[in-house]
């Protein structure tokens, strides 16, 4: 009963939120009507998830009468459903009391309207879709999700690259959604597609039906979720969309291809062979590497962001392909172990990526730009905003007692108790996935200090960070929110490992050996990880040292002068290392990833060429990547299209003429389909 | 409960107070071996209380993170040497974390260590920063994947464990997979303490600095506290070079002439390697940065090598 008036909330307040953004009048009532309308649609999603969570219950709901054609409505809510419903939640809160203060620039525009309107469908989708139990529901509601997070990206009209953004999402996510609707035909073969049927069923399908179910479902979700090959509209997508939007997509909306395999793969599909997970953890550490590598040679800040999310996504699939890896060869307990690990960082990865995406947006609303060459100084200037940043930046770098590390150490602990197994392919694999993930982790740590060095330390590199402003009180406390999870799932990650292990379980994965107490404790590996305890002795430590420095240097003089720059006098920002420049030895070492180009333009006096007037260097990156993977599929599209437009001669008689082929075409496929 | 505390804070105390003799014992070495006669080995404790006691100059541009970084590098490194068997096998900080905890917990260090390079916005804090995760970041898959190859062997990730198992079946030890592991490991260790030839730790010229241009604005106590966690981050992972790969000596109990002879026994074993960095650093001249990475990748290679090497022993 309760659960059913937290769904009520939840629907209420996002559908009250549309309309009011559709009926009020424009201007600032609206604005705030909608998007606390929003955070408390949010805040009851994040209830409904906790509430089933808690109780161990599933929540069910039948509306037959919406949706007929595709079988009725049909909702449950149950341990997993609700751990994703609660990621949501949480990302949705903050997203949206961040948003009153980041879109008042929207007041009394048209725009304003659709941009909350689609706000809070797109918050409404994204919570039904963990809530569908059948094929029809599920479908549609991806679709509304999609189309609403399309709209939003192209949303505004000042990103000139909105456009060709919103074109390779919208192009990707329908590839994707063909790609599932596929599957969910082979799977129900013809019957219900109700999820409880299609759990049935699949066991009686063949193995290669099966195999193909699971490389649709693979290709469709991990088009949602961003894994290589199938990310390239996610770098794209992201940085184009306003920061509250970008935020709950890189937070939220991919964790759902997360979502959508575990509910397929684990509850839908009976376990299948190993090669299924080799196969996610091998695209898995390719996400990750590809992900971390672009993230560091990125200089837009959003999309520093957005590979992130590339690569912690492939984290996440690194956990997931382990377990499937493991299902496979029958070791159930690492099973489970894998997929809490998985599960765990989805939650992390939500947790300080909403948190670095809203404190972007407030930098980029500080400084009206984007890049981060422009950027510096700003911890002086936006005090709050590096703050919380510098706590997102070191969940992102995977370093301890922050919530990013948690995830990263028990990925590092289940590939060493899978390689413990002695199967052929394992000992080649895992080892080859740990030095992965250790290279990935690295890589983050430096993408993290460059990320926060280069954004908020040293000196201004632009007039619009010199004149830059802290963001307003509600931005502030909507980016406290996550940095206060980051915090808490840091010190005591062991909080949620018991809820983690039931969604396992409710999978019917057997009870992984993973104890929890007050330390994270691997029973396999003997290793144990007592996150509270070490961030005790750290701080305790620093604090001596910090009492020992106050106790002798009480009466020592602290001058304050300029910086040693090697004898010159003045120190300008024209000195200070940029972005670009912070990642060139990294660039160098992996140049056959990167692929960079040069070109190099000298102006010389006419008089003599050993007189240099200036010197312009640009330097960027080949995309080979998307110029390889659909290179020859862009081409071949133009083609098509410019063959059919020699169709469009203008002549009315050949279009009439037209007409009745086509109808003659429809009979004959009728009668050959029937 | 008492006593584990008691443990593990004698062991850490121990480590941050022999911590500088190690590095005046190797700099002694060395000019012993160049044809010097080199400062005493308590010659660094001198220079720490020298530079605790003087004033300090803060650049102009420097934000609270340069005045937190040197804090939070004392704590990470000291949290990272609480986790290191030293004298006794039998290690309650197993309870606390395990060696991916440890090897976080420097990377936490040169997080901040880095963020100060960059705060005060010079060009030499910048470069020193940006090379030293880059070196950092290369050695991360070096460091899992020789944790790998001992928690193969020995079964456990956590450090007392390796020691212990290793210290009952010494044949484990002189495996190929452990001898691949600790060459991988010493040339992992000389990267991370930044020691020829990836970084020259006596260099005066900036533009070959990596770990001496990132501190190049510090000065007084917060210098201090930064060389001493330096030195502290030498002898910790000599220690585990020690104690992991040939923990003999070590105390398995802990009666008085057990600890005393392990004592001995830690002495001696960083006395020989301190000896070996010595002339390894007076025989070899500092890579050029880009070559830094055909090193680390040779030592991958090694670590790699050890892991498979275990799959076929076991």
């Amino acid at each position: 009963m309760n659960e059913s008036l937290l769904f009520d909330w939840m629907l209420g307040a996002f559908a009250l939120g549309a309309a009011a953004s559709v009926a009020l009048p424009l201007g600032g009532v609206l604005r705030r009507v909608a998007l606390v309308c929003a955070a408390i649609g949010s805040a009851s999603a994040l209830a409904l998830g906790l509430s089933v969570l808690r109780a161990g219950a599933t929540w069910t709901a039948r509306w037959d009468y919406l949706l007929q054609p595709l079988g009725g409505v049909a909702l449950r809510v149950d341990s997993l459903g609700a751990f994703f419903l609660l990621i949501i939640g949480f990302t949705g809160l903050p997203a949206s009391l961040f948003a009153i203060g980041y879109l008042k620039h929207l007041d009394g525009r048209m725009r304003s309207r659709a941009t909350h309107a689609l706000f809070n469908i797109f918050l409404a989708s994204m919570c039904l879709v963990t809530c569908a139990d059948n094929g029809g529901t599920f479908l549609f509601v991806w679709e509304v999700m999609a189309v609403a997070s399309y709209l939003l990206v192209i949303s505004d009209p000042e990103q000139a690259d909105a456009p060709t953004a919103g074109l390779w999402y919208a192009v990707m996510t329908h590839a994707g959604f063909l790609a599932l609707l596929a599957a969910f035909i082979i799977l129900a073969q013809g019957g219900s597609w109700e999820f409880p049927v299609l759990h049935n069923a699949s066991t009686l399908l063949s193995p290669g039906a099966r195999g193909a179910v699971f490389v649709l479902m693979a290709a469709a979700f991990g088009s949602k979720a961003g894994l290589v090959p199938l990310h390239v509209w996610l770098p794209r997508a992201h940085p184009a969309a306003p920061s509250h939007v970008s935020a709950l997509m890189s937070a939220a909306m991919v964790n759902l291809g997360v979502y959508g395999l575990v509910r397929l793969v684990f509850d839908l599909l009976p376990p299948g062979p190993p090669w299924w997970g080799g196969l996610l953890l091998g695209i898995g550490v390719i996400t990750a590497l590809t992900g971390v590598l672009y993230s560091v040679a990125e200089t837009h800040l959003k999309r520093v962001l957005a590979y992130s999310t590339v690569e912690n996504l492939g984290l996440v699939f690194i956990g997931l392909g382990f377990a499937l890896l493991m299902r496979g060869y029958g070791y159930g307990a690492l099973a489970s172990m894998g997929l809490v690990a998985a599960l765990l960082h989805t939650l992390n990865h939500a947790a300080f990526k909403c948190l670095l995406f809203l404190a972007a947006g407030s930098v980029v609303h500080g400084t009206h730009n984007v890049s981060m060459e422009m950027f510096g100084g700003l911890i002086k200037r936006m005090p709050a905003t590096a703050m919380l940043s510098l706590l997102g930046t070191l969940a992102l770098a995977g370093v301890p007692p922050l919530n990013g590390f948690a995830s990263e150490w028990l990925t590092f602990q289940v590939l060493v108790a899978g390689a413990q197994r002695t199967a052929p392919a394992l000992a080649i694999l895992l080892p080859l996935a740990l030095a992965g993930v250790a290279l990935v982790a690295g890589l983050a740590a430096l993408s993290g200090v460059r990320l926060f060095g280069i954004t908020f330390l040293a000196l201004p590199r632009s007039t619009g960070a010199q004149q830059a402003k802290e963001s307003t009180r509600i931005m502030v406390v909507a980016m406290a929110i996550p940095a206060v999870a980051c915090v808490v799932l840091g010190i005591a990650p062991t909080s949620v490992i018991p809820q983690l292990s039931r969604i396992a379980s409710d999978l019917g994965q057997p009870a992984g050996p993973l104890s929890a107490g007050l330390a994270l404790s691997v029973p396999l590996v003997t290793s144990r990880m007592w996150a509270a305890m070490i961030a005790a002795v750290a701080i305790s430590a620093g604090a001596a040292a910090a009492v020992a420095v106050r106790m002798v240097g009480r009466h020592r003089p602290v001058r304050v002068g300029a910086a040693w720059n090697c004898g010159r006098i003045i120190q300008s920002a024209r000195s200070e290392y940029t972005a670009a420049a912070f990642a060139e030895p990294l660039k160098r070492v992996f140049t056959g990833f990167y692929r960079p180009t040069q070109e190099v333009t000298i102006d010389v006096h006419p008089a003599s060429r050993y007189f240099v007037r200036s010197i312009r260097l640009r330097a960027d990156l080949a995309p080979w990547m998307e110029e390889v993977l659909y290179g020859p599929f862009v081409r071949a599209t133009r083609a098509v299209s410019d063959r059919m437009r020699q169709l469009h001669s203008g002549s009315i008689h050949f279009y009439l003429a037209l007409l009745p082929g086509a109808l003659l075409m429809l009979f004959v496929i009728s009668r050959w389909l029937r | 409960m008492m006593r584990d505390a008691l443990v593990i804070g004698v062991q850490t105390v121990l480590l941050i107070v022999i911590a500088p003799a190690i590095v005046g014992y190797v700099r002694l070495m060395k000019a012993r071996l160049q044809g010097r006669r080199g400062a005493a080995v308590v010659q660094p404790y001198r220079e720490l209380r020298k530079t605790f006691r003087k004033g300090m100059v803060i650049a102009d541009s420097a934000s609270w993170i340069f005045h937190l970084a040197p804090f939070v590098i004392v704590g990470a490194t000291v949290a990272a040497a609480s986790l290191a068997p030293v004298i006794s096998a039998a290690q309650p900080a197993d309870l606390l974390g395990d060696l991916f905890v440890l090897a976080a917990l420097l990377m936490l260090g040169t997080f901040f260590l880095a963020l100060g390079g960059l705060d005060p916005g010079t060009a030499f804090g910048g470069m020193g920063s940006s090379r030293e995760m880059t070196v950092a970041a290369l050695t991360e898959p070096t460091i899992a994947i020789a944790v790998l190859t001992l928690a193969l062997t020995t079964g456990s990730t956590s450090l007392g464990a390796i020691a212990g198992t290793v210290l009952k079946t010494p044949a484990y030890a002189i495996g190929p997979g452990h001898a691949l592991a600790f060459a991988a490991f010493l040339i992992a260790l000389i990267a991370e303490t930044g020691r020829l030839p990836v970084d020259n730790p006596s260099t005066h010229l900036e533009l070959t600095m990596i770990h001496e241009a990132m501190i190049l604005e510090y000065s007084g106590p917060y210098l201090a506290l930064i060389e001493w966690a330096a030195a502290v981050r030498l002898t910790l992972l000599l220690t585990l070079a020690a104690n992991l790969f040939l923990p003999w000596g070590m105390a398995t109990s802990l009666a008085p002439v057990a600890l005393v002879a392990a004592l001995l026994a830690i002495v001696v074993k960083l006395a020989i390697l301190g000896l070996l960095l010595a002339l390894l650093e007076t025989r070899v001249a500092k890579l050029r940065l880009f070559r830094v990475p055909e090193l680390l990748a040779l030592s991958f290679t090694l670590a790699l090598l050890a892991a498979a090497s275990s799959f076929f022993t076991k």
